[in-house]
């Protein structure tokens, strides 16, 4: 039913854009001006898994199907979603169809069709390529052409919710006959291909210069024939988000910019000279400080945070984990680092709305400092005389990482102040990004290692479904030395209920259900203090008063509509 | 001279294995990762495959003999190729790749020197036409009130950092005065007279800023060495025979003042290559410094270690070229 709907939806949707285009022709709107401060070092995403490399690739190849503001699938290439119902999907769930909508041409005129599509996975697969999106592609047995407009993918086991391969920007389509020869270790030699393929989308490579400047024009084989509305699009890169914010809001250089990571003070005011304006939108992204379950104290040496060293004397006290949750103020951090760009969260799986819990909002979302302190008090955590709480010899004084970020840092220096506040001492500790989140296994700085008792950052999962990372906390996704650190639970959370429940997950279909179990397994994690939830995070950029059109979507590529931007007249 | 030269750069070859070696070891010391800038929702085992991919999987000196074939032997083979249409072997040479564009480093700064030399090069140029009368006037009315302005002004060029002019600037002239613009169009191509205005509007301010921050270095090494020279019997001299004070100052001071002046500016020009990274950065300007600190946060190692060892080249090569420029000017010094 609900997929019927958001069917419903698209095809009014695209009803409303073919109204709109009724009196737009392609290229007569000029140049349309893009700045991302991170420069974009090639337009293959598979061969490079950033996010500006994705959303600048947006504008050229295509998905099948893509999402929209809204976090709805809507058809790019193909006729219909499939769905169980629509008969798309096989009713064991092995199975599904692609409708490709006829006439679709690549921009140099050849037809697309389903070879291309399974050329697509063949070469996203292909060992030694090192392809970036190989985990859209994961449970995908085979994908077959019945005939040159259908596309059948089948799975290796029943996948409840199988839209990912070919679903959203980072896995979009790319032409056999471009990459024929590019496959598997060959794939990084074809630098032609990959800074200029052809594709399928709105706008056409015409120069690409790597880390600086992209030139693109309109596709002349687009398949509206009144889009886009832009002749041209310079999409320059470098620099830094506050200058990029600059060039859009004060300078009015540039058309659009994207991810305006600059503090809200500052962008208030560049928004008050009247040349452009903010747009938000809020995917999947929180940040959240984790509490390490395991013992992380530096004399244990390499044993720390791994299964040998035991549990962590204070944190493995639920009292504790949820005391220091009560003692923090989400709105101040909020009003201090993310302004329109967060929102006080409680939830791990802040949205889509269908999955977001509101179980745990009446104890989370405010700060409560005196039922911190009794929970404490209760719990035989005594103050000392320096005014932290100790037990047993036990003190509650955690060491603090995170990555280096002046927002972080500001976060890092609120709640040491609020945590003082319940008598919890912390000490404060960040490393560049690149090692953070390196996860280079001889380094004793990354986030998989958590050499430490609490560290904060962001992360989300692609799409709407949460199920792949929900299932980042079952117990034997642990990182450790056996491993090589690569798990993803990085709390060290473990629990056998836990894990039976993303079972069940992963063998629902019924969207309903679905739902009803990831807000479960959500509020499980909140409840029982595998993380703090901080803030659901949305992202910010900013565009001209001069440019309409705009959609700002956090579920697929800021650029997913530029086929419909204009020239505000 | 010609025999101390060929010694020197005889010396230069395992100098110059010593510094790649120690630069590629650095690099591969440091705990940034390729795939750290890819965002979390790639899992870890494709990072694994990333990381395969890129060779990473590979022992520390294989990857270093590696790079040595590639960047000393596949590299020259390659540029022989195309300047002079010869085919060596098969072709298919195995050249340096970048990990973040996965295309050839090579093309990569081939493709930025340009604006770096336009740019960063215009301004070490201004620079020292700046520096020089500067200095020379400062030094011959010493202690005036040219000569405590221009001091003042050289000690704020040096001391304040272009990062805050190239802000200050750019808040003024683009933001507020709108004269000029704040985003580098590297796409202009210059063709009429309209063009060539823009292309002088985009590099006014960064030009400026680097000007001021080199003219400000160069006025006090001439400033100084005038000093030395002014005070010299051979000046005395000059005057009491009668030479006319122009000549004296322009012709005998001045000529003898340049030759430490002149080693001073060769050290400096392997820095017009490095590019001015924090003034090309935030004008958006596409040459080498920028491409060196993009490499550098988004660990992109082949391409560090390429960059920073071109640029070892040529401050070995510059440091020979000062010292034999000395012997040439000043008599006095022989290297035989």
């Amino acid at each position: 039913m609900k997929n019927l709907k958001l069917l419903l939806a698209g095809t009014v949707a695209a009803l409303a854009f073919a109204g709109s285009a009724a009196y737009a022709a392609r290229g007569t709107d000029g140049d349309l001006k893009i700045l991302f401060w991170q420069a974009v070092s090639t337009m293959n995403p598979y061969l490079s898994g950033g996010t500006k490399e994705v959303y600048a690739s947006s504008m050229v190849i295509e998905p099948l199907a893509r999402y929209d503001e809204k976090g709805e699938l809507v058809p790019t290439l193909v006729t219909e979603i499939p769905t169980v119902e629509n008969g798309g999907v096989a009713k064991d769930l092995m199975s599904m169809t692609w409708k490709i909508k006829p006439g679709v041409k690549w921009s140099d005129g050849t037809p697309f069709t389903a070879d291309d599509v399974i050329f697509t996975w063949k070469y996203c697969i292909a060992p030694d390529g090192g392809c970036a999106q190989a985990a859209q592609y994961e449970g995908v047995k085979s994908v077959e052409a019945p005939d040159p407009q259908t596309v059948k993918i089948t799975f290796t086991e029943p996948k409840p919710y199988p839209y990912s391969a070919f679903v959203g920007a980072q896995s979009p389509v790319i032409q056999k006959k471009q990459f024929e020869n590019c496959v598997g270790a060959k794939a990084p030699g074809c630098t032609s291909a990959n800074f200029g393929p052809i594709g399928t989308g709105p706008f056409v490579v015409k120069e690409f210069k790597p880390n600086d400047v992209i030139t693109l024009t309109a596709n002349t084989n687009y398949r509206d024939a009144a889009k886009p509305a832009f002749a041209t699009v310079t999409l320059k890169g470098g620099g830094d988000a506050a200058s990029a914010a600059r060039a859009v809001l004060e300078t009015g250089e540039y058309d659009y910019a994207w991810n305006m990571q600059v503090e809200p003070e500052i962008l208030a005011k560049m928004v008050a000279a009247g040349k452009g304006k903010l747009e938000t939108a809020f995917g999947t992204q929180v940040e959240r400080i984790n509490l390490n379950h395991y013992n992380a104290d530096p004399s244990l040496g390499a044993k720390r945070s791994t299964k040998e060293a035991g549990p962590h004397p204070s944190l493995s006290d639920p009292a504790v984990r949820r005391a220091l949750s009560l003692a923090i103020d989400r709105s101040i951090i909020v009003e201090a680092g993310y302004g329109a760009a967060g929102k006080a969260t409680c939830n791990i799986v802040p949205a889509p709305d269908a999955v977001a819990s509101t179980k745990n909002d009446s104890w989370c979302l405010k700060q409560d400092l005196a039922a911190a302190n009794k929970l404490l008090d209760d719990a035989g955590w005594k103050k000392g005389p320096d005014g932290i709480r100790a037990k047993n010899g036990v003190k509650l004084s955690y060491l603090y990482s995170t990555s280096t970020n002046s927002v972080r840092q500001a976060t890092q220096e609120l709640v040491k102040d609020m945590w003082s506040q319940i008598g919890v001492g912390a000490e404060l500790r960040n490393a560049s990004a690149s090692v953070f989140f390196g996860g280079d296994p001889a380094s004793p700085d990354t986030f998989q290692k958590f050499y430490a008792d609490v560290e904060m950052y962001t992360n989300n999962f692609d799409g709407t479904d949460p199920e792949k990372y929900l299932a980042e906390w079952l117990c034997d996704k642990v990182p450790g030395p056996a491993n090589g650190w690569q798990g993803q639970n990085i709390p060290r959370y473990c629990n056998p209920a836990y894990d039976k429940l993303v079972g069940e997950l992963s063998k629902t279909a019924e969207l309903d259900k679905r739902a009803t179990l990831a807000k479960q397994l959500n509020d499980m994690l909140t409840e029982e203090g595998a993380h703090i939830p901080l803030v659901h995070r949305g992202s910010v950029s900013s565009h001209s008063l001069k440019l309409a059109g705009v959609k700002m979507n956090a579920w697929d590529s800021e650029l997913w509509n530029v086929a419909d931007w204009s020239r505000a007249k | 001279m010609f025999t101390y030269t060929l010694r020197r750069l005889l010396f230069a070859i395992p100098t110059l294995l010593i510094i790649s070696f120690v630069i590629f070891a650095l690099l591969d010391l440091a705990p940034n990762d390729p795939t750290g800038d890819l965002p979390l929702t790639i899992p870890p085992e494709v990072r694994e495959q990333i990381r395969a991919s890129l060779g990473l999987d590979q022992p520390f000196f294989f990857r270093y003999l590696y790079w040595l074939q590639q960047f000393f032997i596949n590299e020259p083979l390659n540029i022989l190729e195309r300047l002079t249409g010869w085919q060596f072997g098969d072709g298919n040479r195995m050249r340096v790749l970048s990990w973040a564009t996965r295309s050839p480093v090579v093309d990569l700064i081939v493709q930025r020197l340009p604006q770096t030399l336009w740019v960063v090069g215009l301004a070490y140029l201004f620079g020292v036409m700046i520096a020089v009368p500067i200095g020379v006037i400062s030094a011959y009315k010493q202690y005036s009130i040219f000569d405590q302005i221009g001091t003042f002004l050289s000690m704020v060029g040096y001391s304040v950092p272009t990062f805050f002019t190239g802000v200050l600037l750019v808040v003024i002239f683009s933001s507020y005065l709108q004269w000029f613009p704040s985003v580098y169009d590297t796409n202009l191509v210059v063709n009429d007279f309209s063009s060539f205005v823009q292309q002088i509007k985009q590099m006014a301010l960064p030009v400026t800023v680097l000007s001021l921050f080199n003219a400000s270095q160069i006025t006090r090494f001439v400033r100084a060495s005038m000093l030395d020279n002014l005070h010299q019997d051979y000046v005395r001299t000059a005057r009491a025979k009668g030479v006319k004070e122009k000549s004296v100052l322009l012709i005998h001071v001045l000529r003898n003042s340049l030759i430490p002046v002149v080693t001073v500016i060769a050290l400096g020009v392997p820095t017009i290559f490095s590019g001015a990274i924090i003034t090309e950065q935030i004008f958006r300007v596409n040459g080498l410094g920028q491409l060196l600190i993009i490499a550098v946060q988004g660990a992109d190692i082949p391409l560090v270690q390429t960059l920073t060892f071109i640029f070892a080249v040529l401050i070995v090569l510059f440091n020979l070229i000062a010292d034999v420029l000395y012997g040439i000017l000043d008599p006095r010094i022989r290297y035989d």
